[in-house]
Formats: structure tokens, C-alpha cells, sequence
């Protein structure tokens, strides 16, 4: 077994928060029994929405592919359990408040009957890298830390570059959220099978396990399969409890101690960077077959009675999730999807449990954070922020509504992981402000394409107007000469006898 | 003392003949300016300032002809901007703003008789129809500019929110 290393790279600023995460790591993963009825999103992922492919009142198996892939990022969804189509139509999603996504509604037959395979898989070792990535895709992998891009496409994208590591980004940072945690401690050996495919897929041969020093039990867990696999590609490492180190730039810096440049990906450092739940996903479909239907989620928070991680299949109810976490408290008053730092706020338990859900935290009512003053530039900021950029000025810049210095200042680079507020003594919200000024420049970004394209299109147009009369004159032109040079006498005729009839009409 | 005079007036020559070389080639540069002001134009081309789009409205601007306020989908921003650029007072709109950028049209299909009018009304050929078929309006490329709805003889076609 590899000894944990911890010749690690630095990480600027961040912070040490409670990790919170001891109630719901207190027990083994529970399942959350099959519900009556799924409701399956057809946008879980980064990119283009699927696009179904069966129909209403369709009787569909667990496991069988419902809706695929539709562009150049997209990925495809399956069904979680058999049943029957029963409506595809817009619902209520937990993206954003009020929100409502088409999504495919299944009503469960309870048989749980899967998809017949015809017989047994190809061993993946026997795929060339680029029909196992076209595999994956199938598979409806998609990056379960958070931001669900599609895994086909990440590593299609990454293996147009040289690559050094697969990093598998174990590093749960975030308060409250242990589902990576708890999938380490049950599915190591999953986890590590992955870890395999993933290097197959990428066709490199070193791959570093990321775990926090918090997590001994997973840690063990972790060690122990490694041990048993012995394979020497993989090595575990052990990083220190920061946050946000599982930011995906800041895990290939901590790991490697290189520095993923300003609007680069992981890829231009040689890295590529997978979560452990997405890892284990691809094992899971890769070798037995069993597309992503299910994932583990946290539930947690003082608004729950009794926290948990909890194996649910996609397309599940938070309330039906909630119920397995022994239901709500009476303090229980606001509801989070993710962590406490970049979770974003549901008001509606119906909503389903999609790819990207990684923790449900019900919360007592938010506790009061200080009256928002003005900034009194201390700096605490800029020396928190792991992506060493001048929050201060920024903020100064985000008032003013000034896009280039925005940019100058690289706000496109700030992560949101929300460091800024919690040291801000002045209590500003800096990271909404910063996520409103970035929406607010990718709308101006949008604005000047549209009407450089309206600018195009209209010049075009009177250039092919221009181009038309043209042609029509010159047209016309050339039928008068043809008629002439062919014809003088019927023409000279005609020309006689309207002269003739001339007297007539100049009576009048 | 005769010789620092001479020198000035030396240096004033050589100055004055710069600038005078400078100012016979700047109206060369007239069409980089139509360019720039065009830039800063919404480019919704519906000709509402009284130009046919905005483009030919830039080039009234440069010329002289044209007020840098009768821009309605650009509104007082779009004012503000070209009075930078020209180095100019900002006048008021002329005209109230309009939101017409954020508006698509959209062709009641059931209505439309195919008779082509709307279709040639558009200044950025966002409507799609051939003589005596159903139009329909291309609408991620509409400008809102609504320049299509007076000319249509049925009245099938109406302003929307764009998504």
C-alpha cells in the first residue's frame, strides 16, 4: 500500500471552516426505498438538454436509455427504475426558484426490472481510449462533485492535450457534505476500478487518489483496497483540511504544484481532474453494465431529524429523500442543494433529485449575519481568496458596473467559493455581487454578438439586394440586344405600326 | 537673440507643415469613424432615427447631418456613448426609449396568407416564406426592429418577449 505523501504544492488563502460533517458520517449509507413516481430532468448536466426518446405511456426498464445526448455536451438519461411513461413536460426542477425544466415522468410498476444484457461485456482493457470514451458517454456519466459536465466530453477535450496525472478529487471540502466521504468508506474498491477506466480512457498511467486529512476512515478504507488491487499506477494522497481545496484548479496546484492558468483548464497542466463518485460511476457502467441511476446524497443540517448519506436513484423527491433522513425538525426552515458555501436555496421539497445533487441540507432559520456596512478596504479579502485576486477591487469595480476593469481584474477567475464573505468584517455579500456582475457581463457579451450578427445579416442583405438589381438590369439589357440582333424586322415592324396608330392617340 | 527666433520659427515650419499633412489625411479616416460609431449603435436596424439602418444613420451622424439622439432602442446609454466618442454634449433622446432589443416577432401561422410584404420588410432577413406559403420568423435572429408590421395585410404578425 502507498503511504499517504504530502509533497504538495501551496494553496493561497483560504480558510478553515467546522466541518460539520460528523452526524451524517455516523452510519452506514441507507437506501432510499423505490418511490411511486420518478421525475427525470432532461437537462442534468452542463450543455445541451437530451432530447427523449421514448414516448407517452411507453413501459420502460431500469437502466433503459429515455432520452439522448443532443449536441457536442450533452449526455444521455436513463430510466432509474421500469415503469411506464406517464408525462414529458415541464416541472419543477431544484435549479433555481421556481424554475421549471422539461423532465420525463415515470410511474414505477415496483418490479424494479432491469435491462436484459446480451451476454456478458467486453472487457474494457480491449477498447481503444476513444471507443471507451464513447462508451462513458453512453453510460450518461456526468462529474459528480457539482458541476455535472458530461465525463465523455472532459476526457475527449483532455486528451487533445498531453497529459501527466488523472487526479481523483476525493477532497470533500465543503461543511456538511460526506457523500464522497461515505461512497470512499463502502465503494473504495469502485472508486479505484474507476480510477482504471479513467486511465484506460485517457491512456496515461498515473493516477493520485485526493483524500482529506479528515477522513481516516476513508482514508483506511481507501488504503486497504489499494493494497488488495495492487496496482502501483495508483497513489493515495493525503492533502490538508482547507477549504476550498476540491476546487478543481486549486486540487492540480495543491497535488502538483502547477498553477492552472487564468480562464485554462486542468488539461493545460498536463492533469484532469474526476471526482470519486463520477469515478465509481464509470466502473459501475464500464464493467457491470449499470448506467447512472442512483447516487449517494447527503442529507443533513439541524432542520433533519436524524442526518444521513443516503443511496437514492435519480429522479427521486428531496421530501421522499428527507423522509429516509428520519424526516423534518421544527426548526427545520430553509432548505440548501449542495453545501453551505456554493449550495444554491430550494423552496420546494417536490422538487427531484437530479445528478448534481450531492447534499441536501435543511437548515434552522439562517442565523443573522450583520447589517451590511461599507467597505473599509482591511483586505482580508484578497488574502483569503484562493484564487489570489483582489476582491476589494473588484467589488469597487462591480458597483461601477465597469466591465473592463472586471475583466482586468479577472473576475471571469473567481470561483464563487464565498471565502471573501466570511471574513469580510464588514459583511458585505461578495460573492452575489460578484456572480450578478458576472451574469451581468456574459448579458453584455451576448448583446454585442447579437448585434454583430444583426450588423452582418443587414449588410449582407443590402449587399444581395445590390447584387440582384444588378443582375435584373443586366438581364434585362441583354434580352433587348438579343431581341434586337435576332429580330430587326419584326421589331421594326411593330415599331411601324405603332407609329402609324400614333395620329389616333395623340388626339386624346 | 536672432538665432533663438530663427529656431522657433523653424520649429514652428516644420510643425505647421505636419499638421497640415496630418489634416489632409484625416478625412481619410472618416470610414473608420462611420465604423466606430456603427459599433455603438444597437444595431436593431429599424430605421426609426429616419435612416434605412444603422449603418447609413452612423455615416449621417459623421457627416454632420444627423443628431447623435434619435437612437430609440439604444436609448440615453447609446447617447451617452457616441457623445464620448465624438468628444460631444450628450444631448436628451429625442424620442422615448424603446425596449424593442428584448421583443421578437412572431407570425400567427394560421393567419398568414404567404404574401411575402413582411418578408421583404426585413432588414436582416430573419423571416423565412415563400410566395403563397406560411412565414415564419427566424427568431433568434430578429432584431425587434418591427419594421414587418405594417406592411402586412392581415395583421398576423405581433411583437413577443424574447425567451
Amino acid at each position: 500500500m502507498s503511504a499517504p505523501t504530502y509533497d504538495l504544492g501551496k494553496l493561497h488563502g483560504g480558510l478553515r471552516l467546522p466541518s460539520e460533517k460528523e452526524k451524517s458520517t455516523a452510519q452506514a449509507i441507507r437506501e432510499v426505498p423505490l418511490p411511486a413516481q420518478l421525475v427525470l430532468p432532461l437537462a442534468q448536466h452542463a450543455g445541451e438538454p437530451a432530447q427523449p426518446v421514448v414516448g407517452i405511456g411507453e413501459r420502460v426498464l431500469k437502466g433503459q436509455l429515455i432520452a439522448d445526448s443532443d449536441g457536442v455536451i450533452s449526455a444521455p438519461v436513463h430510466a432509474s427504475s421500469s415503469g411506464r411513461v406517464v408525462a414529458i413536460e415541464p416541472w419543477p426542477v431544484s435549479r433555481r426558484r421556481g424554475d421549471k425544466a422539461p423532465c420525463i415522468v415515470i410511474e414505477c410498476d415496483g418490479e424494479d426490472r432491469a435491462v436484459e444484457r446480451a451476454g456478458d461485456l467486453p472487457p474494457y482493457t480491449e477498447l481503444a481510449p476513444e471507443d471507451l470514451q464513447l462508451l462513458i458517454l453512453q453510460g450518461g456519466i456526468v462529474g459528480l462533485g457539482g458541476a455535472v459536465f458530461p465525463t465523455a466530453q472532459k476526457l475527449m477535450q483532455a486528451v487533445t492535450a498531453p497529459l501527466d496525472h488523472l487526479i481523483l478529487n476525493g477532497v470533500e471540502c465543503e461543511p456538511y457534505i460526506s457523500c464522497d466521504d461515505m461512497l470512499m468508506r463502502e465503494y473504495a474498491m469502485d472508486v479505484l476500478r474507476g480510477g482504471q477506466v479513467l486511465m484506460h480512457a485517457l491512456g496515461i498511467d498515473s493516477c493520485y487518489v485526493v483524500l482529506e486529512s479528515d477522513k481516516p476512515e476513508a482514508l483506511r478504507a481507501i488504503g486497504e483496497a489499494l493494497a488488495a488491487l495492487d496496482d502501483e499506477r495508483l497513489v493515495l494522497k493525503q492533502v490538508p483540511t482547507i477549504y476550498p481545496s476540491g476546487g478543481e484548479d486549486q486540487l492540480v496546484q495543491l497535488v502538483t504544484n502547477r498553477e492552472v492558468p487564468s480562464g485554462g483548464l486542468p488539461s493545460d497542466v498536463g492533469c484532469v481532474v474526476q471526482n470519486v463518485g463520477t469515478a465509481a460511476a464509470a466502473h459501475r457502467w464500464v464493467n457491470h453494465g449499470e448506467p447512472l441511476i442512483s447516487r449517494v446524497t447527503t442529507v443533513t443540517g439541524d432542520g433533519v431529524a436524524d442526518p444521513c448519506n443516503v443511496l437514492a436513484r435519480i429522479g427521486t423527491t428531496l421530501a421522499d429523500v428527507v423522509a429516509v433522513a428520519g424526516g423534518y425538525t421544527e426548526r427545520a426552515a430553509t432548505m440548501v442543494i449542495g453545501g453551505p458555501m456554493c449550495g444554491k436555496s430550494v423552496s420546494n421539497d417536490r422538487v427531484p433529485l437530479v445528478k448534481a445533487t450531492n447534499c441536501v441540507l435543511v437548515m434552522s432559520a439562517a442565523p443573522a449575519n450583520g447589517r451590511e456596512m461599507p467597505c473599509i478596504r482591511c483586505g482580508e479579502c484578497a488574502a483569503v481568496c484562493p484564487v489570489q485576486l483582489l476582491p476589494q477591487q473588484l467589488f469597487w469595480h462591480a458597483c461601477a458596473d465597469n466591465e473592463i476593469k472586471l475583466r482586468e481584474y479577472g473576475l471571469t477567475d473567481c470561483i464563487e467559493c464565498g471565502c471573501c464573505d466570511l471574513v469580510c468584517p464588514s459583511h458585505i455579500p461578495l460573492t452575489a455581487d460578484f456572480r450578478k456582475a458576472k451574469g451581468r457581463m456574459r448579458e453584455l457579451a451576448d448583446e454585442k454578438a447579437r448585434a454583430e450578427r444583426a450588423r452582418q445579416r443587414f449588410e449582407e442583405r443590402n449587399a444581395r439586394l445590390r447584387r440582384e438589381k444588378l443582375e435584373r438590369e443586366q438581364e434585362l439589357a441583354a434580352q433587348k440586344r438579343e431581341a434586337l440582333e435576332s429580330a430587326p424586322e419584326a421589331i421594326q415592324d411593330m415599331l411601324r405600326r405603332a407609329q402609324q396608330q400614333k395620329p389616333d392617340g395623340e388626339d386624346d | 537673440m536672432w538665432i533663438a527666433i530663427a529656431v522657433i520659427s523653424l520649429i514652428a515650419l516644420v510643425a505647421g507643415l505636419a499638421l497640415a499633412a496630418a489634416a489632409r489625411r484625416l478625412p481619410a479616416s472618416a470610414d473608420a469613424l462611420v465604423d466606430e460609431v456603427n459599433e455603438l449603435l444597437p444595431q436593431t436596424q429599424c430605421a426609426q432615427c429616419g435612416y434605412p439602418g444603422c449603418r447609413p444613420y452612423a455615416a449621417a451622424i459623421v457627416a454632420g447631418e444627423a443628431d447623435i439622439n434619435l437612437c430609440p432602442p439604444g436609448g440615453e446609454e447609446t447617447v451617452q456613448r457616441l457623445a464620448g466618442l465624438l468628444g460631444r454634449e450628450a444631448p436628451a433622446l429625442a424620442v422615448p426609449a424603446t425596449d424593442m432589443k428584448q421583443r421578437v416577432a412572431v407570425v400567427d401561422e394560421a393567419l398568414c396568407i404567404g404574401c411575402t410584404h413582411c418578408r421583404n420588410a426585413c432588414p436582416v432577413d430573419a423571416i423565412l416564406g415563400a410566395h403563397q406559403y406560411m412565414h415564419t420568423v427566424i427568431a433568434d435572429e430578429c432584431t425587434g426592429c418591427e419594421l414587418c408590421l405594417a406592411p402586412c395585410p392581415v395583421d398576423c404578425i405581433r411583437m413577443e418577449a424574447a425567451r
